[in-house]
């Protein structure tokens, strides 16, 4: 069935906070092997102009996405989620993320479209620090299968 | 942005064709338990090949998101900061198919500047492979340089 087109720019309450912290950051540059030291050492961080360690570019992800929960799960929409797989993303950085951050999210639907039998679901996830300044915007599309018939 | 930038590529030393160094990046089942556990991404189509084979893939298939981590390596070790980077997008088009053997796969990513943009950024082209095909697709970076 066809998701709700009216659920198209619904915004969800934003998350609350994610700190993050110094040690997640480590963990996740050496779960993809980046040995650059801006995401390990303070004070290579701080020789770049950063106030501590950066994370990787992709780590807000496992914050955008945990928020996007929200949408996906959200019974009114009715989204199949054992159907969806992650078809695009994209960041648009205002700022590196870093550690002390405490990043809450805001999602929004920006787009429903049926094609091809498929259902795909555009969500942007706004991510805002402690003070309320923009860091990053994560766009997420997911695309859901049809369900066979039968 | 007023933090002070100090990439290692300047904006006039590069034009548009520059090529970045070609990367290449491993993965194997290890990476992905790894990956799954910092990221908290716990599919099993990520480390359970049985599962994996019932849903209809190949064989264990790497995170979309690990894939995106590797390619944009080859921009940030090119610029030396990270934290220059503005933009990054990704069309995941094909999963890596990783194995459970002694070698896994490997991810292929080259990088060509495609457009200088203002502000002393560029847009990078990537062009990201495994066993000779194409996984990621439109995948571009926006990068501010020296």
């Amino acid at each position: 069935m066809a998701l709700d087109q009216s659920f198209v720019g619904r915004t969800y309450p934003p998350t609350a906070p994610y700190e993050v912290g110094r040690e997640k950051i480590r963990e996740f540059a050496e779960a993809v092997g980046d040995d650059n030291p801006a995401y390990t050492d303070p004070e290579a961080a701080k020789a770049l102009g950063h106030p501590d360690v950066i994370a990787p570019p992709t780590f807000v992800f496992a914050i955008t996405f945990k928020a996007a929960g929200q949408v996906v799960e959200d019974p009114q929409l009715g989204l199949d989620y054992s159907r969806v797989v992650h078809g695009d993303q994209r960041f648009a950085y205002v700022r590196p993320v870093r550690a002390g951050d405490r990043l809450a999210v805001t999602s929004t639907i920006e787009a429903i479209k049926s094609v091809a039998g498929k259902e795909i679901l555009d969500i942007r996830g706004e991510v805002h620090d402690e003070a309320g300044e923009h860091v990053v915007t994560a766009w997420t599309k997911l695309v859901a299968r049809a369900a066979e018939e039968g | 942005m007023t933090q002070p930038l100090k990439a290692k590529i300047a904006y006039d030393d590069v034009e548009v064709g520059t090529e970045l160094p070609p990367r290449t990046f491993p993965v194997d089942r290890a990476a992905l338990v790894r990956y799954a556990g910092a990221s908290g991404d716990f599919n099993p189509i990520h480390w359970n090949e049985r599962f994996a084979k019932e849903v209809g893939l190949p064989d264990v298939i790497a995170h979309g998101m690990f894939t995106m981590a590797e390619a944009i390596r080859a921009v940030t070790d090119w610029t030396g900061d990270p934290g220059a980077l503005v933009e990054y997008r990704v069309r995941f088009t094909r999963p890596v198919v990783v194995p459970d053997d002694d070698r896994g796969a490997v991810i292929e990513v080259g990088g060509t500047v495609a457009a200088k943009l203002d502000d002393n950024t560029v847009r990078v082209d990537l062009l990201v492979t495994s066993a000779g095909q194409k996984v990621l697709g439109m995948a571009r970076a926006v990068v501010r340089l020296a």
